[in-house]
């Protein structure tokens, strides 16, 4: 089985945020990471893969950006992927994204797409679902249990309070969330290496438009300060929750 | 034209968020002088679906077909796409939890609609479309303007809240058209977390961090939940521990949520965990080090040992419990 998995380019989850006259995000100075739920995402393709080397025949990450994103690409080589694509564009939406993935796939024979379920920086939770209906292919969300036995997928997904397991057709579209795996691969001195040496294919992207406009963007007003009280005093605590707060 | 919402059932019953959303829609379809639409999905009886027409819909339309029983993505999608143009819907709204997230951005390329997700208050301007919405876990506000002439929105739950507006019942059904391309995924099993209030759902969260020290100290966390009728979560380094299972963890790759209260026990606030809980109405932090962050974002904040504040705090409950 071949296996794409989707990586965005996001600022790293500790950034402080800016803004350029409150119209574009300010990216100076800002460390770039793979988008954790992307990375959760690749991290359990190698896992699959690793464990059976048998059932996957490679293992592709693709991004949507321009070229500053490629580090972040070369990361995910570093983590275990095969090869890696950059469609060269400037997104202004995730529809924009969603289109210019599925002009690529279309070319090529997928069998599992993965997506994270939404990325830190636009909190869309959109790429994943948008791709699949553009492809027709089917979709799975909020996957946390991903694994591959004699050539059949099994699938959990979280629903409000539990959990399906699902069976689909191939190729599909997963969009994955937590639970998937533990924690995120962290490449090993020998896969910054070798990462150095993989495929970066950049492609042009095609032409598109998109269905949103982010025209302005703010900070939120600082809160008010604490109220502070004295941990002897708890009941004081209770009292100001259901008489000020009024929220016990 | 109309504001059409897909309101979710579970095993035949509407839970607080498909009120919730009723009441958001309601709101939206004021600004636009028009009215409201509520999908359902599924067997639900008469005198459910009728509760939907209090909080405000005008319209309910009911699908029951032996296909649509579990959520298949590519189906559920093409049915609310088909509700869409025979009700000639401008905006169409899914609360955004698991099944939202998972259908509205097939309908939005499916109707060329532009879409904005986790949205917490109604359109600022709705010519052009113009509203608000978190981003960069929620560390800043963005306006969107949506400039398709279907929009489609999902509301953040419990952000907006309830709202009655009673209309008259008018109830319709209707019979989609399914195909075999769209019935690639199967349901195969079910399982169901029974006994537990979920954390999106719940009005009061009480959660615990790593200044508890060891699952073993949770007992507290329990005893305070259930006498608020609250629900419980973790941050993530304790789900990573597996002191809790990961579907308590709250923050920026956990459960975003937006309770009434949420009470952070031994939670230092880092800015990921701040990211899944900024949207709570009263945050109560509890912490011995005075300088941790999560007093930043607190309004209410106590600097001790958490399990010692606890049970001072259990008694308080209850002595307020027992005069009310």
């Amino acid at each position: 089985m071949k296996i794409l998995v989707c990586i965005n380019n996001v600022p790293d989850t500790t950034t402080k945020i800016k803004f350029v006259n409150n119209t574009a995000f300010d990216s100076n100075g800002v460390q770039w990471i793979i988008n954790p739920w992307d990375e959760l995402a690749l991290t359990r393709a190698i896992e699959i893969k690793e464990a059976q080397p048998s059932e996957i025949e490679n293992i592709t990450v693709i991004n949507v950006g321009l070229a500053e994103a490629e580090a972040t690409i070369r990361k995910a080589l570093a983590i275990g992927a095969d090869n890696g694509i950059r469609i060269n564009y400037d997104a202004k939406d995730s529809f924009a994204v969603a289109y210019q993935l599925a002009e690529y796939i279309k070319k090529e024979n997928y069998d599992i797409i993965l997506c994270g379920i939404e990325s830190s920086d636009y909190n869309g939770a959109n790429v994943g679902g948008m791709l699949s209906e553009i492809l027709e292919f089917p979709s799975v969300s909020s996957i946390s249990h991903l694994d591959i036995k004699e050539g059949k997928l099994i699938l959990k997904r979280e629903i409000d309070g539990g959990q399906e397991t699902l069976s689909t057709q191939l190729p599909f579209v997963g969009i994955v969330q937590k639970g998937i795996t533990k924690e995120p691969k962290i490449p090993s001195m020998r896969g910054i290496m070798t990462a150095r040496t993989k495929q970066l294919l950049v492609i042009e992207a095609a032409s598109c438009e998109s269905l949103t406009d982010f025209i302005e963007f703010e900070l939120p007003k600082p809160k008010a300060a604490c109220k502070k009280i004295d941990p002897e005093n708890v009941r004081e605590l209770v009292q100001l929750l259901h008489n000020e707060a009024k929220v016990i | 034209m109309s504001v059409l919402i897909y309101t979710e059932n579970w095993d035949g019953k509407f839970k607080k968020l498909s009120f919730e959303l009723v009441s958001y829609a309601k709101e939206v379809a004021k600004k636009l002088n028009t009215t409201v639409t509520a999908l359902s999905i599924g067997n639900v009886e008469e005198t459910e679906l009728k509760k939907l027409s209090i909080y405000g819909a005008n319209k309910i339309i009911t699908v029951t077909n032996a296909n649509l029983s579990g959520l298949n993505n590519q189906a559920y999608t093409s049915v609310i796409a088909e509700i869409t143009v025979k009700e000639n819907a401008s905006v169409i709204a899914f609360a955004h939890n698991n099944t939202g997230k998972a259908i509205a951005p097939r309908l939005s390329v499916k109707l060329k609609a532009g879409l904005v997700t986790a949205v917490v208050a109604t359109p600022i301007t709705t010519e052009p479309f113009v509203i608000a919405k978190k981003v960069f876990t929620s560390k800043a506000y963005a306006k969107v303007s949506i400039k398709s002439s279907i929009k489609i929105l999902t509301l953040l739950q419990n952000a907006y809240g309830l709202n009655e507006s009673p209309e008259a019942f008018n109830l319709e059904t209707f019979e989609p058209i399914l195909n075999e391309s769209m019935l690639k995924t199967t349901v195969l099993d079910v399982n169901k977390i029974s006994g537990k209030i979920l954390l999106t759902d719940a009005d009061i969260v009480v959660s615990g961090g790593r200044g508890m020290k060891g699952p073993e100290n949770w007992g507290p966390i329990e005893e305070l939940a259930s006498l608020l009728g609250a629900g419980t979560a973790c941050s993530r380094p304790v789900s990573d521990e597996g002191w809790r299972s990961h579907d308590e963890h709250t923050g920026q790759t956990g459960k975003i949520i937006a309770p009434t209260l949420y009470i952070a026990c031994g939670i230092s606030g880092a800015i990921q965990h701040l990211g899944g809980v900024s949207s709570s109405k009263c945050i109560v932090a509890i912490n011995k080090d005075p300088d941790a962050p999560i007093f930043e974002a607190a309004d209410y904040g106590i600097v001790g040992d958490v399990l010692k504040v606890l049970p001072d705090m259990i008694t308080a409950v209850k002595e307020l419990k027992a005069l009310s």
